[in-house]
């Protein structure tokens, strides 16, 4: 069977013109990236509420922050690169602090961006989101979920960050499938370990247990879209039925979706944890396929990974 | 146009403003003196001359807005806010404290402060969302961003420069409290701004420069901005860091101390005689 592949950022400019035809309140703003986040589409449709913000990531989302302390729902769009690294005071000042309803929206996020390269690749902005008081962060894994992402976010008070990519993801939820912010959806159950994933990383997590389950082992796939606020009995009970936790993200390891997970585990139920993800280095420039053999996040590390965090259980 | 009457009346609130400054500084121990007393006139002249708002609602749709970008001059807000009933004046000495809504640089939620501000140079970019925002609302209301000179060494300032002209934004007026001191010392030797005038002319801004301390050319300059169409304005206020207090004025010390308590005794005895 062949599997539809679409991007994220394909079902967010979906979710997008949604959003503005049903609702007056919402803004959106870019930042010279218009047509790679897909705000193009809004914009096509109700130019007078569209912001070409030019080259300037602080100002977007300062502008942004006005307009929502007038009433606004704000989209403030980007690459999550920029999103988080060039406007981070921003974000954080106008944005957090001041608990503005703006929806930052990083596009291009991972390694999956590909061919242009380390500065281009948001590897670190998770973790850059997370630490913020009142940000909410979420990462949908397909276009489907994305666009559900979008309007669930224009309707939930406060900063929101929202991770999208730039490639091809394969569609991973339904039309059916019930997306609410903060609460994680459990994939697949399995007893002998869980794996813990966001984004593009859920497909590869459920390609790992398809594997595993040839080998007899009984693998737990959880699709944690929300890392903050993060739903903590999820992750819990995976902690207490299966003991044993990989964590997959197309992120840095340090700071991201692993160690938000790792923070609820070791507080409350420690247990083996194995961490896939880029490894305290820069991305690099090719294909993408390619760099997620080269940086270790297919479907592969992850079973490793799995069966190491089960041999630690058991040792 | 303001009547004779009334510049007299507002030179004699930014006397009083500048006494409950010196006051809530020495309270708190701590805290930005020079620049609070820089702004006070181009505070008074907006506040009690030509700005829209109900202490009762603040948040109520007709108000005009302020956005303090400058945040570490809040003390000459505070006072002013106080002044209008916002809240009480009792307030004013909790500034700094534990649980106060005064914070040491202001926070959204204390009745009167639209935006949490600190970080330097983000203000004018919020400003002009709000007047987009009220564009979008079809609303008249005007929008002030009042920020230091210090403050325009930040990039942000001039991309939020560009888009108040890109967008022909005739509703927002910024203010420049053009004091001519940095922390680090004298703007010129840190990191000089001239020409500025000329810069903001550049810019696509309607510019007004006058003396920030004579009250009656800070009045005139917002009657002048409101008329002003298709660009934003700018008023180019030349002031004097620590005006009022001899041995404050022009004294870099001053940025960020607060007056002690026989400096306190001091400078209210020679702001009183200047009522």
């Amino acid at each position: 069977m062949e599997i539809k592949m679409k991007a994220t950022r394909d079902g967010f400019g979906e979710g997008l013109v949604e959003l503005g035809q049903k609702r007056d309140d919402i803004v959106v703003l870019s930042a010279d990236l218009t047509e790679s986040t897909r705000a193009a589409w809004f914009k096509e449709k109700f130019p007078e509420r569209f912001f070409s913000m030019g080259v300037s990531e602080q100002d977007m989302m300062g502008t942004a922050a006005g307009l929502a302390l007038s009433g606004k729902v704000a989209f403030a769009c980007t690459f999550g690169a920029f999103a988080a690294g060039r406007a981070w005071d921003q974000v954080r000042v106008s944005l957090a602090y001041m608990k503005t309803n703006v929806k930052i929206v990083g596009t291009h996020g991972g390694i999956s961006v590909g061919e242009d390269g380390p500065t281009h690749q948001a590897n670190e902005e998770l973790a850059l989101m997370r630490i913020l008081p009142n940000m909410t962060v979420i990462i949908p894994c397909d276009a489907m979920e994305a666009k559900k992402a979008t309007i669930a976010s224009a309707s939930y008070p406060g900063p929101v960050y929202l991770r999208l990519g730039r490639s091809g993801v394969p569609g991973v939820t339904k039309e059916e499938d019930v997306f609410q912010i903060g609460k994680a959806s459990l994939l697949k159950d399995g007893k002998d370990v869980a794996i813990i994933a966001c984004g593009v990383e859920v497909y590869e997590a459920l390609c790992a247990s398809e594997s595993l389950k040839k080998e007899n082992i009984s693998a737990r796939v959880i699709n944690l879209h929300t890392i903050k606020p993060i739903d903590k009995d999820i992750i819990i009970k995976a902690a207490k039925e299966t003991g044993a936790i990989v964590t997959a993200e197309e992120h840095t390891i340090m700071g991201g979706m692993g160690s938000a997970v790792s923070e609820v585990v070791s507080q409350n139920l420690p247990v083996p944890m194995e961490f896939v993800g880029v490894k305290d280095r820069f991305g690099e420039s090719g294909d993408p396929k390619e760099l997620f053999k080269l940086f270790g996040l297919t479907a592969d590390d992850i079973v490793k990974a799995a069966k190491k965090a089960i041999a630690r259980k058991n040792a | 146009m303001a009547k004779q009457s009334d510049i007299n009346e507002l030179k004699k609130i930014a006397q009083e403003i500048r006494i409950e400054i010196v006051k809530m500084l020495n309270c708190a121990g701590s805290g930005h003196t020079g620049g609070s007393l820089s702004m006070v006139e181009l505070l008074v002249g907006l506040y009690f001359y030509k700005f829209k708002c109900d202490p009762v609602k603040p948040l109520c749709n007709t108000r005009d807005i302020f956005v303090l970008s400058k945040g570490h001059g809040c003390p000459a807000l505070y006072a002013v806010l106080a002044r209008m009933n916002f809240f009480s004046k009792e307030e004013l000495c909790t500034l700094r404290k534990v649980g106060t809504r005064l914070q040491g640089h202001p926070q959204r939620g204390l009745p009167g402060v639209e935006i949490s501000s600190g970080s330097l140079g983000q203000g004018l970019s919020i400003a002009n969302g709000f007047a987009l925002g009220a564009r979008l609302n079809k609303d008249s209301k005007r929008i002030y961003c009042l920020m230091g000179d210090g403050e325009l060494d930040e990039g942000q300032v001039w991309e939020a420069a560009l888009t108040s002209a890109h967008y022909k934004l005739d509703n927002v007026c910024g203010i420049i409290d053009y004091n001519k001191f940095q922390i680090d010392g004298r703007v010129e030797d840190i990191k000089g701004l001239e020409p500025l005038k000329a810069k903001w002319q550049a810019f696509g801004w309607e510019v007004f420069e006058i003396d920030g301390h004579d009250v009656k050319e800070v009045t005139e300059a917002y009657d002048k901005a409101e008329k002003i169409k298709g660009k934003p304005s700018m008023v180019l206020a030349h002031t004097v860091k620590g005006k009022g207090v001899s041995f404050f004025e022009n004294k870099n010390k001053y940025h960020g101390t607060a007056p002690n308590k026989e400096e306190l005794e001091k400078a209210i005895k020679e702001l009183e005689m200047e009522k």
